[in-house]
């Protein structure tokens, strides 16, 4: 493979302080010298400064990358702390990354850290690569994957790539010029709502750790051309089994993209792409619906009032409101335990699974069911602060 | 018996289970096995015209069987099938 980074004049010397810093690579022939220059001449953009670019980005600046980009324009929330390691309790609300380069720079004074305050677009994408050698993708949806494979392959960049759900995780090195790109294993995306997002599903907490520091560990590779990089090999981990797979994988000859008759040769509507049509309006609107205030107050009134929760148990187990609990994914085969001549109340964890609930109920013939607006959480808000949050 | 194994988000619709076993020659026999089985994945793998969904991918142990024989490709007891969805999640 082509050598990836370029040892320029300033960065062709370590100092004394670098020497020492980074002795435990010097004193190991697959790095040496040579290694820790080539580490130092390197540039890598890390897409996402969250769960995945944490320890991708914190192992990379120890290690002695050079040259760290950092996009994101997020800001640090409670719920990330679980899992995103490179912020701590006291940035919430803070940009992640001013959060992230701070501890960068903690760890490394010698790293050069640039900040990219954007939403990766194909306006400034192709760009913006050309300015490092390795992409690391950390990002959590379908347009931006594929842009950052397209843009990837488009300016001859590897792409570190790393995915994760719940407790499984996938890992690969796309776009180098000899193997196959994102495309060439998923030549489309799902259409949306066929897969749920980690907001929705869940993450292990540890298993950003895992992937990132693969990922980090095949962007070092790649700097030191040392290995067996994990080009055309896609890496499972399943972190509940604590197994790891692998399959092979091919350049497709018909690719869209990295083939050698592209029909994409410059980056489009990713969105539009992956079925995303702008700030689709929430399911709920369609169904009635019933504010927490409301409830409240014919609660206490003692309304003939039928509260159905559709969350999961383990769910139920966090916060609930005494409702009768049918997960939404049973309430088909249990909605004879349902009683259609009463006032039916559903609530999920924010109103979108609940609004799906309506609809199935109304359809099955209900009348009089309404979508509690806002979920238990607008509960939390509004009615019972004491309420936990999740 | 080869084994099917089912990825995190597709075991909700297979009865929570990560592997099942299906009797099977080829690998479009092992699927429909699996489908009748459990008739809530179905709508996950294959379009409404009965095709395999493009961002689902099938592996025989460690090849895609795409570049094998596609749905007719051989099967025996022992071998392990893979279901590999594309997935998403890492930044937030």
């Amino acid at each position: 493979m082509a050598t990836i980074t370029e040892v320029t004049p300033e960065a062709a010397t370590l100092s004394n302080d670098e020497i020492l810093r980074y002795s435990r690579h010097l004193i190991m022939p697959e790095v040496g010298m040579e290694g820790q220059l080539k580490l130092k001449a390197a540039r890598v953009l890390c897409i996402g400064a969250g769960g995945l670019g944490s320890p991708l980005a914190l192992y990379l600046g120890a290690a002695g990358v050079g040259t760290l980009g950092i996009v994101d324009f997020d800001v640090v929330d409670y719920t990330n702390l679980q899992r995103q390691i490179i912020h701590s309790t006291a940035d919430v609300g803070r940009k992640k990354l001013d959060s992230a380069a701070e501890k960068l720079k903690a760890i490394n004074p010698f790293l050069n850290i640039r900040k990219f305050e954007t939403r990766l677009s194909s306006d400034n994408a192709l760009e913006l690569f050309r300015e490092f050698d390795i992409i690391a993708d950390g990002t959590d949806n379908f347009p931006t994957r594929y842009l950052v494979n397209d843009a990837c392959v488009l300016t001859g960049k590897p792409n570190v790539y790393g995915s994760i759900f719940r407790f499984e995780g996938q890992a690969s090195v796309f776009a180098t010029e000899e193997g196959p790109c994102y495309r060439c294993l998923y030549p489309e995306p799902p259409p949306p709502g066929l897969v749920p997002s980690c907001a929705e599903g869940g993450v292990l907490g540890i298993l950003p750790g895992l992937v990132g520091v693969i990922q980090a560990t095949e962007a070092i590779k790649l700097i030191l051309d040392k290995g067996d990089a994990l080009i055309g090999r896609l890496l499972l981990v399943d972190a509940l089994g604590m197994k790891f797979r692998e399959l092979k994988l091919r350049k497709n000859p018909d690719c869209p993209v990295c083939s050698e008759h592209p029909t994409i040769t410059k980056l489009i509507d990713y969105n539009e792409f992956c079925g995303i049509r702008g700030e689709e309006k929430p399911v709920e609107t369609a169904v009635p619906e019933l504010q927490v205030e409301e409830l409240k107050r014919r609660l206490d009134a003692g309304d003939d009032l039928f509260v159905l929760d559709v969350r999961e148990p383990h769910e139920y187990q966090i916060c609930n409101i005494n409702g009768y609990l049918i997960p939404l994914g049973d309430l088909p085969k249990r909605v004879n335990e349902l009683d259609s001549s009463r006032e039916i109340v559903a609530h999920c964890r924010s109103g979108a699974r609940s609004a799906k609930a309506v609809d199935f109920l109304r359809q099955a013939g209900f009348k009089k069911v309404h979508n509690l607006s806002g979920g238990i959480l607008a509960w939390a808000d509004r009615v019972d602060p004491k309420m936990p949050k999740y | 018996m080869p084994k099917i194994h089912i990825p995190t988000p597709l075991r909700q619709y297979a009865g929570k289970q990560p592997d099942i076993e299906v009797k099977a020659s080829t690998i479009g026999e092992a699927l429909s096995g699996l489908v009748a089985q459990h008739p809530d994945l179905r709508r996950h793998l294959y379009t409404d015209e009965g095709k395999l969904r493009a961002f689902v991918n099938v592996y025989l142990n460690d090849e895609d069987v795409r570049y094998l024989q596609k749905e007719a490709t051989a099967v025996k007891d022992g071998d392990s099938i893979s279901i590999v969805p594309s997935i998403a999640g890492g930044r937030s």
